[in-house]
């Protein structure tokens, strides 16, 4: 596995920013989730990938036993995606409406701004 | 020293947000609310800084878990002093919001936008721990893409889809950052990152640590809008109304400079040759291409929102410089322009509802018809020129005596360059708007300044900030050496996080 998710995480980001340099808004937002993606996978992955015990002490014992997993990068990971939910929810809606008061999905149409 | 009211910076504004919502259909008692808010926000940023003056470094373990497992608020000076300036500009923003805002804006939640903003902006500035840094921003993003968007008009549309774009792909590099360097050190809280990079031991190669730096100053350098990342800045900021505009000039930007300070002078100080040198040629490159993007426009916000950029330059020299002088010198000025940036913002509003343009061809003669208002302005354009005995000119006059200090003459000879031609569009916008004939004879709009008082009110108390900042230099910079001083000791920092072991 920790050979494979390297290239993995590798080619979201490719996608991802293959996606967020076109020109549709939709592809944008495409990318932008990718790049979220990817960059949770790489809290996973950079953090150590143990398939060890579940962090919790047993009833039995005082301490917990290791070898265990880390779960704070789990909690990173929620965290983020809990985010990146709201944030993409945002985009999706600000993404229609600027669709409707621009009349195109084309972001090289959408420079009234830059003088 | 434990206190456990640190918490309430990030409160009041929370409760005041909600508080608003609890109104959400009675604009009039969200009016009040917001702005009473606003003022109890300043008078507990006011306090804390008193409390972190007189005992020191002020920390809480929330939760009670005990540092580095739990997450830490921390209030050094530095953060304290933030924290008052974005007491500072809620107060001013939240009146002059009163009227200038309108009614239906205001219908759909304006303040209690407002107030999350303000309270994502100061959790950012309290935090000791840099995924609790990360949500804080993702709360103050969420609220300033929102206020951003808020009102629906076609170039705000244009504008906040390059806004969010740009900030959704930096905190996905800061994600990325985050996660690499939990992978490299095990922790997340600043003090004990501070504490492993710092010793021998356990600390990592320095060449893995300054390329993950890189990654934290992209992450950073897209939010405070450096070179060459800025350009989602002069895109979006003149679309929103000006009271928005002036909130995201005084504080947004600022959070990311303050992100940049604090992580290279607390966490990657291991090979100051090559980053902060770094630092020093991205702030020369800001500031030139920022006023040479402002001397060019003539739409007021636009011109004014390059100058954010070019400003942006002042406080990472200070960075780069990296002695006590040079970051006291970083921290006065952030404090110094947010508020002079602010109340040209302000001014520009009035000068629009006065007119009904922001474009400076299209303005003439405001120096005859509101002298007050002209020379309200002119303290403030010169204060952010930099001309004695303003604010400005202490501010730069340190970071020069500072670059002077290290050799950095390259830098000193940009950085008063670069006055100079802020000098120059800055006596533009006063030629063009208030001195020269009105082109034409247009109806003029029946507005009163002196009878508008939520108009007017918030530029005067920013304008008698910057001379409190002037004539008070003496006390104030006392304190900003203070600043300075912590920063270059995190010592101290560590040891109020982690305790005495520290």
């Amino acid at each position: 596995m920790e050979m494979v998710l390297p290239f993995v995480i590798g080619s979201l980001y490719a996608m991802a920013i293959y996606m967020l340099l076109r020109r549709s808004l939709v592809k944008l937002l495409i990318g932008l989730g990718l790049l979220s993606h990817a960059s949770n996978l790489l809290i996973f992955t950079a953090s150590g990938l143990t398939r060890f015990k579940a962090p919790v002490i047993p009833m039995t014992a005082e301490q917990l036993q290791s070898p265990h997993a880390d779960p704070l990068p789990q909690a990173l990971i929620l965290t983020a995606i809990v985010i990146s939910f709201g944030v993409t929810a945002f985009a999706l809606a600000l993404a229609y409406r600027a669709y409707r008061s621009v009349n195109t999905d084309d972001l090289d149409q959408m420079k009234s701004t830059d003088a | 020293m434990m206190n456990r009211f640190l918490i309430l910076p990030i409160v009041v504004p929370l409760l005041t947000a909600v508080l608003c919502l609890l109104f959400f259909r009675k604009p009039r008692a969200q009016r009040w609310i917001g702005v009473s808010g606003a003022g109890l926000l300043l008078g507990v940023s006011l306090w804390l800084l008193q409390v972190v003056w007189q005992q020191g470094i002020q920390t809480v373990q929330v939760g009670n878990w005990q540092a580095p497992f739990g997450i830490t608020l921390v209030a050094d000076l530095f953060s304290a002093v933030m924290v008052v300036l974005a007491g500072v500009l809620g107060v001013a923003v939240a009146i002059y919001s009163w009227e200038s805002i309108d009614a239906q804006r205001q219908a759909f939640g304006y303040y209690p936008l407002m107030h999350f903003l303000l309270m994502g902006v100061c959790g950012a500035f309290l935090t000791g721990d840099l995924f609790n840094l990360y949500v804080w921003f993702e709360v103050m993003l969420m609220a300033s893409f929102v206020l951003l968007a808020l009102g629906g008009e076609r170039g705000q549309m244009e504008g906040a889809i390059k806004y969010v774009t740009l900030n959704l792909l930096s905190s996905a590099i800061f994600l990325a950052a985050l996660g690499l360097l939990y992978g490299l050190a095990g922790t997340l809280n600043m003090a004990d990152l501070a504490q492993k990079f710092a010793s021998t031991a356990s600390a990592p190669s320095n060449a893995i640590v300054t390329a993950l730096s890189m990654l934290f100053l992209a992450a950073f350098g897209i939010k405070a809008a450096v070179f060459p990342l800025f350009f989602w800045l002069p895109a979006s900021y003149h679309t929103p109304p000006v009271a928005v505009t002036a909130l995201f000039s005084g504080l947004l930007t600022k959070v990311g400079v303050y992100s940049l300070i604090r992580v290279f002078t607390l966490i990657f100080v291991q090979d100051t040759v090559y980053t902060h040198t770094l630092l020093l040629v991205i702030a020369g490159l800001t500031m030139i291409t920022g006023v040479l993007g402002a001397v060019a426009q003539n739409e007021m916000r636009r011109l004014l929102s390059f100058h954010i950029i070019s400003q942006i330059g002042y406080p990472l020299m200070g960075l780069g410089i990296f002695t006590p002088l040079g970051l006291a010198a970083a921290v006065y000025f952030v404090f110094h322009v947010s508020i002079a940036k602010s109340t040209l913002f302000l001014i520009s509003g009035v000068i629009a509802r006065l007119r009904g343009v922001y474009d400076l061809k299209k303005l003439g003669g405001l120096y005859k018809k509101e002298a007050w208002l002209a020379i309200l302005f002119l303290i403030a354009a010169l204060s952010l020129a930099g001309l004695p005995p303003s604010s400005g000119f202490f501010a730069k006059l340190s970071l020069v005596l500072a670059g002077l200090q290290q050799a950095q003459y390259l830098i000193v000879a940009v950085s008063l360059g670069v006055s100079l031609l802020t000098l120059f569009s800055m006596v533009k916008i006063w030629n063009e708007a208030f001195w020269k004939e009105k082109p034409t004879v247009e109806d003029e709009t029946k507005f009163a300044l002196a009878q508008n008082w939520s108009w007017i009110l918030p530029i005067l108390f920013l304008v008698g900030v910057t001379i409190v900042l002037s004539f008070g230099i003496g006390p104030i910079f006392r304190l900003m050496s203070q600043v300075g001083n912590q920063l270059m000791n995190p010592q101290l920092y560590i040891q109020a996080v982690l305790g005495g072991g520290g």
